[in-house]
Order: C-alpha cells, then sequence, then structure tokens
C-alpha cells in the first residue's frame, strides 16, 4: 500500500531523514515509534507531501508521488490526523468533516451530511454534531478530527502522536477509536508513545533514531526481545 | 469666534462631509477588494507575485499620497488617460493607497493563522486556492477588523488631501468658507470637529463589531 525507498530529507544543512525504506501492506498497522526530534513526523508528513524529500521515492496505492496531480490524488487516499487536531475553528463539527468530502469529491450536501453523521456516531460523538470546536474537549476534537479524516474514504490513515496533546483521562477514547479502525482492516501507519497501543494494535512496530529505521520487527520482537542498544535504552525510558 | 458664523456655514461643509465620507468608504471598500489580491500574491508560492505585491506596497506606501493624487490627476491625462473628474481621481488615489495598506494588513491576518489549518486542508486533498477560500481567509477576515478599522479612520482623514484638485469635501469647502469670509479659525475649527466625530463614531462602530465577534466566540 504504502513503499517508501531510499527516503532522504534534509531541512537546509540538517539531515533528518536518511536511507529511510519502508513498505506497508495493505491492512497493516505500523506503530513508530522513536525519541523526540527522530524524524518520525517528518517521515510521516512526506508520506502525503507535506513536506518535500529531498531524495528516494514514494509510492501510495501504486501512485508514485511525482506530479501535481499525483499529489492531490494521493491526498485522498490518505487521511491525516494530526498531534493538535488541527480541526477548522470557524465551523461546526459536521460541517468540518463534510467540507472536503463536498469540495474535493463533489458530493452533494445531504450526502455529505449522511455520511459525515454516520462517522460523528462511529466516533461516539452523534450528540455534537452543532458544536463548534473550542465548546469540545480535546479527546472530543480529536475524535471529530478522524470523522473529518475518514469521510474522505482514505485507503491509509496517518496518526502523528494523535494522544500526545491530550489529558490522560481523554487518551482511552481516541486509542478506542482508533482500535476499531485498526479492527475494520483500516491501513495504518501511527506515531504514537503509548506503547501499550502499539503491543495491542500493532502488526508492526518500527523504532526510528536520528532520521535512520534502526530496527523493526513484531510487537512481540520489539518489546520483549529488543536487539540495538539504542532500542533497549529507549524502551527502558519508556516502559 | 463667530457662532453664527459656524451655524450659517454648516449646511455647507456637511455638504463636504458627506462626499468626504462617501470617498472614504469607497477607498476603503475598493481598497480592500484590491488589499486581499495583494495579501494573497504576498504570501503566494510564486516569487513573481510576492515581487509584485511587495513592489505595489512599497511605492504606495514609501511614497506620499500627495505625491500620488497629483501624478494620477495631472500625469495620468498628460499621458492620455482621462479620468474624468477630480472625484474619479480622488477615488482612484485613495483606493490604490489604502490597497497598499489593507495588502499588509491582510498579509498579516493570513499569517498569523495557525499552520496546521492549511497542513490539514492540503491533507484532506484540497487545493490551494480551496484551503485560502474555504479555511484561511475566513479565518483571517476577522482578525483583520481591527486593523482595518484604523486604516478607515486613517483614510478618512487622509482624504482631506484630495482638497489640492479641488474635489469638494470636507476640507475643500473649508477652504472655501476660510475664502470667503476671512475667518480662518472659525472654518478649519468647524473642519476639525466634524472630522472628530466621524473619526470617533468610526472607532466606535468598530469596537461594536469586534465585541460582537468575540461574544459570538472565534467563529
Ligand atoms: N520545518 C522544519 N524546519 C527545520 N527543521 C525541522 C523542521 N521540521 C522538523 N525539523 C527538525 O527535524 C528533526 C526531526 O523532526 P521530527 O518532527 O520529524 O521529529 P519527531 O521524531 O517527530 O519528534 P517528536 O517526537 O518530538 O515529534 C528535528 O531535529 C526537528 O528540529
Ligand atoms: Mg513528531
Amino acid at each position: 500500500m504504502i513503499r517508501i525507498n531510499n527516503l532522504y530529507k534534509n531541512f537546509g544543512s540538517l539531515e533528518v531523514l536518511k536511507d529511510v525504506n519502508c513498505h506497508v501492506q495493505e491492512k497493516e498497522v505500523v506503530v513508530v515509534i522513536g525519541p523526540s526530534g527522530s524524524g518520525k513526523s517528518t517521515m510521516l508528513r512526506c508520506i502525503n507531501k507535506l513536506e518535500d524529500a529531498t531524495g528516494g521515492e514514494i509510492v501510495v496505492d501504486n501512485i508514485p508521488l511525482n506530479s501535481e496531480a499525483n499529489i492531490n490524488a494521493i491526498r485522498q487516499e490518505v487521511g491525516m490526523v494530526f498531534q493538535r487536531f488541527n480541526l477548522f475553528p470557524h465551523m461546526k463539527a459536521l460541517d468540518n468533516i463534510t467540507l472536503a468530502p463536498m469540495k474535493v469529491r463533489g458530493m452533494s450536501k445531504d450526502e455529505a451530511v449522511v455520511i459525515a453523521r454516520d462517522l460523528l456516531n462511529k466516533v461516539g460523538l452523534a450528540d455534537k454534531a452543532d458544536a463548534y470546536p473550542d465548546q469540545l474537549s480535546g479527546g472530543q476534537q480529536q475524535r471529530v478530527a478522524i470523522a473529518r479524516a475518514l469521510a474522505m474514504r482514505p485507503k491509509v490513515m496517518l496518526f502523528d502522536e494523535p494522544t500526545s496533546a491530550l489529558d490522560p483521562e481523554m487518551v482511552g477514547e481516541v486509542l478506542g477509536v482508533m482500535k476499531d479502525l485498526a479492527k475494520e482492516g483500516m491501513t495504518m501507519v501511527v506515531v504514537t508513545h503509548e506503547m501499550g497501543f502499539a503491543r495491542e494494535v500493532g502488526d508492526r512496530v518500527i523504532f526510528m533514531d536520528e532520521g535512520r529505521i534502526i530496527e523493526e520487527g513484531t510487537p512481540e520482537e520489539i518489546f520483549n526481545n529488543p536487539k540495538n542498544e539504542r532500542l533497549k535504552g529507549f524502551l527502558s525510558k519508556v516502559l | 469666534m463667530n457662532w453664527e458664523l459656524i451655524v450659517r456655514y454648516l449646511p455647507y461643509l456637511l455638504e463636504g462631509a458627506v462626499l468626504t465620507v462617501q470617498l472614504t468608504v469607497m477607498g476603503v471598500a475598493f481598497g480592500s477588494v484590491l488589499g486581499v489580491i495583494l495579501g494573497l500574491a504576498r504570501v503566494s508560492p510564486f516569487r513573481f507575485l510576492r515581487w509584485l505585491a511587495i513592489g505595489y506596497i512599497d511605492f504606495f506606501r514609501g511614497t506620499p499620497l500627495l505625491v500620488q493624487i497629483f501624478l494620477i490627476h495631472m500625469g495620468l491625462p498628460q499621458l492620455g488617460i482621462d479620468l474624468g473628474s477630480a472625484i474619479n481621481s480622488a477615488i482612484i488615489a485613495l483606493t490604490l493607497n489604502s490597497g497598499a495598506y489593507i495588502g499588509e494588513i491582510f498579509r498579516a491576518g493570513i499569517q498569523s493563522i495557525d499552520r496546521g489549518q492549511m497542513e490539514a486542508a492540503r491533507s484532506l486533498g484540497m487545493s490551494y486556492l480551496q484551503s485560502m477560500r474555504h479555511i484561511i481567509l475566513p479565518q483571517a477576515f476577522k482578525r483583520v477588523i481591527p486593523p482595518l478599522g484604523n486604516e478607515f479612520i486613517t483614510l478618512l482623514k487622509d482624504s482631506s488631501l484630495v482638497s489640492v484638485i479641488s474635489a469638494e469635501e470636507l476640507m475643500m469647502k473649508a477652504n472655501v468658507m476660510q475664502g470667503t469670509t476671512y475667518r480662518p479659525f472659525e472654518a478649519y475649527l468647524t473642519a476639525a470637529a466634524i472630522y472628530l466625530i466621524l473619526t470617533l463614531t468610526i472607532s466606535q462602530l468598530v469596537a461594536y463589531a469586534e465585541r460582537r465577534l468575540k461574544t459570538g466566540d472565534s467563529h
């Protein structure tokens, strides 16, 4: 579903990604872990071209990321959920969700509203359709943001630390929604510090450090039998 | 102080004040359209557009309005461009000038919106222009209301400069009153009072609009 080959990314003279190779299969849930500044967000953002890769090749759903037309095509296939939600504050929850399907997919308002209500129901917020983002808690905002991304019927969902900005008591509700998604067979790439989620939901765990993928494997391999010293050090700090 | 004279000339000056308000409203209205375009050009991904906008804004903010008025009213006809009347010249000069300031206001407004908003919109597959139109600009518009109000007040006062090309607004009428009565103090003090009432009214309106937006939360 996603093929990343020899990906390099520099910010000026700072090398943030160095020869990253990563393939994600359909319906696979890949969890990316690693210390702050290791390039996890940057890798994710390269996949839907929020960052321009310096070198290498990215192919999503057999569409190579190499032309303007392809970028918009890929963005429609790839949903993204941000650490800080990034809901549109001037729109109600429902309108946050219906906007892109109407403007990008050319869906009628009625059709988009049906889908949006269905998704709000799915994330447990059926009664919040008319709320503005600042009337919602962080956990509720993030669930609306997930619904907003899902409304485009993406084939892949990218999550960049979706629970890091949340109060602890709200983390569970967002992870719950993500678990449901994984069960339904959504292809997911999740950057997170929630090791419990990685263990339980991840099919594969990738450990990044200093712009490289240092180790990858099943959750059991990574958590119970880490080989790399840096991974061991990292795990001893976060577990 | 000759109150009788002031009362006699008041209707005459108020006629001019009406034109002053009209010129200013048109200047700000057209200038806002121009300003949005300039603001968008200033933040656009195209270097050429950015340079064009910067050049425009630098010129109109870096030269005196008085010079711009003469350039437009007297310079353009020399090139064969006939604007028809002093009032037309005045409207164009005020529009071009305020457009430069309003362009900077919109640039700042657009840039004050969190980067994550554009990223979220783009990640949903919306184009740059769709994201601007539906996500960035609606939020920016709310933030630029206070500085736009200031620009409105500035332009109202600056519009007095078009009296030099004999557009019959408030300042011009005050000049005429002074010329016929030889009572400059009464003439200009009355004009000043009218300007003050107008600017205070505008700042009240802007404060009201701001309060309305605040109580309606940030929506
Ligand atoms: N727009 C940018 N310009 C310059 N440097 C950047 C930019 N974005 C990220 N970086 C740098 O790239 C490196 C990797 O950043 P990235 O955000 O990908 O790390 P991360 O693994 O997601 O970390 P965190 O866990 O803190 O989110 C960091 O050193 C960061 O300072
Ligand atoms: Mg990050």
